[in-house]
């Protein structure tokens, strides 16, 4: 029981090849679980895909959770960008690092009344000693959260944003 | 090369001016095998703590964490217990809670004294009163952890990171970095694991 609970909660960790199989399988009940409702839930080798797109759009990937008072603070400039720069090929993408167990009574509640319009996944993985410094390697794990990138270029920021700053930032990707 | 000159520059600068330390200090922090500075901070029950105040320690389980952090509370049993566990061994539980009361009022010392009576903490819950002490550790969110070693040259960095490999589900951790930490210092060994990187709330300034 206590190995079927440790499987479940956990995710796909490439190292333990063993594992694999049956982590596979939690990582496909998550994507069950969710599949009538609008949000899409990943563990990092899923999600991975994110951070590696190279199609020429600029993808503003903002690590955040309900929790997290400075995330909720910077969201609206993100939006705004999203919004401001769809025409220039800009993408905003929300990593929600909600807890699983509030994804119905917090993120979802959250997501509808703040009319987000940006692409929200929920990034659900555990081993996070394994995950944080594949998404960079300077990342202490707090947020906000950042990473610009287009292509093979991409720059991260463990930082709070104004709408300024951020644009600031993303202008450097416009050139 | 140049850059490295110009950050230890900057280090020594940070580490000269120790009582005017402010956020460029947060960018470093200390790194393993670095020596921490003691500190004075005010605990729950009123009264200073101080690393020094604690003679028979072989070191120190030093945690930051807090109130309002999911995180921090969804580690607050496995802090008691690591306390519990490791205090009479020689590693106390030192917690400190960095964030600004002003900014996050849940975090004030009374909400702290509440905290700390409700859950029953059985170590020294410390407010870091004018922000002075997380910079200097490069303590970057809560829960963030410390394991310092006593020793002939002072209190040595030996583990900066997380408590373990599950924040969601105590009963699923594959690895408890620090007790494999702790226990590899009481027997004399090498940490096997000196960082681990996990998410957590950002300390308010």
């Amino acid at each position: 029981m206590f190995l079927v609970l440790a499987l479940i909660v956990s995710s796909c960790n490439d190292k333990k090849a063993n594992d694999a199989s049956n982590v596979v399988k939690a990582g496909e009940e998550n994507m069950i679980e969710v599949a009538n409702t609008d949000l899409e839930v990943y563990d990092f080798n899923g999600f991975q895909k994110f951070l590696q797109k190279k199609d020429d759009k600029v993808y503003v990937v903002n690590f955040w959770a309900t929790w997290c008072a400075p995330c909720v603070k910077e969201m609206p400039y993100f939006e705004k960008l999203n919004q401001e720069y769809k025409e220039d090929n800009v993408e905003v993408l929300f990593v929600s690092l909600d807890f699983p167990h509030l994804y119905e009574s917090k993120l979802k509640p959250f997501i509808k009344d703040k009319n987000i319009k940006s692409k929200v996944v929920a990034l659900n993985d555990v081993d996070m000693n394994t995950w944080i410094p594949k998404v960079n390697e300077k990342w202490s794990g707090s947020i906000p959260a950042t990473i610009i990138y287009k292509n093979d270029t991409s720059k991260f920021y463990e930082q709070s944003f104004t709408y300024e700053s951020l644009e600031t930032e993303l202008k450097q990707f416009l050139k | 090369m140049k850059t490295i000159k110009i950050l230890s520059l900057v280090t020594l600068v940070v580490v000269m001016s120790a009582f005017t330390v402010n956020k460029i200090a947060v960018a470093d922090g200390y790194k393993v095998g670095d020596v921490a500075e003691d500190f004075k901070l005010m605990n729950v029950d009123g009264k200073m703590v101080s690393l020094s105040n604690y003679k028979d320690a072989k070191g120190f389980i030093v945690t930051f964490t807090c109130n309002t952090c999911p995180y921090a509370v969804g580690y607050e049993d496995r802090i008691i217990a690591l306390n519990n566990k490791y205090a009479s061994l020689g590693y106390p539980v030192i917690a400190i809670m960095p964030n600004n009361p002003d900014v996050q009022p849940g975090d004030s010392m009374e909400a702290m004294k509440k905290r700390a009576k409700e859950k029953g903490f059985t170590f020294p819950y410390l407010m870091d009163d004018g922000q002075n002490i997380y910079p200097k550790y490069g303590a970057t969110k809560t829960p963030h952890v410390f394991i310092l070693q006593k020793t002939a040259k002072g209190h040595v960095v030996k583990y900066i990171g997380a408590i373990d490999d599950n924040y969601q589900d105590a009963s699923a951790v594959k690895t408890k970095y620090v007790e494999n930490a702790v226990n590899a210092l009481l027997k004399g060994n090498e940490v096997p694991e000196k960082e681990t990187k996990a998410i957590g709330c950002t300390i308010k300034v």
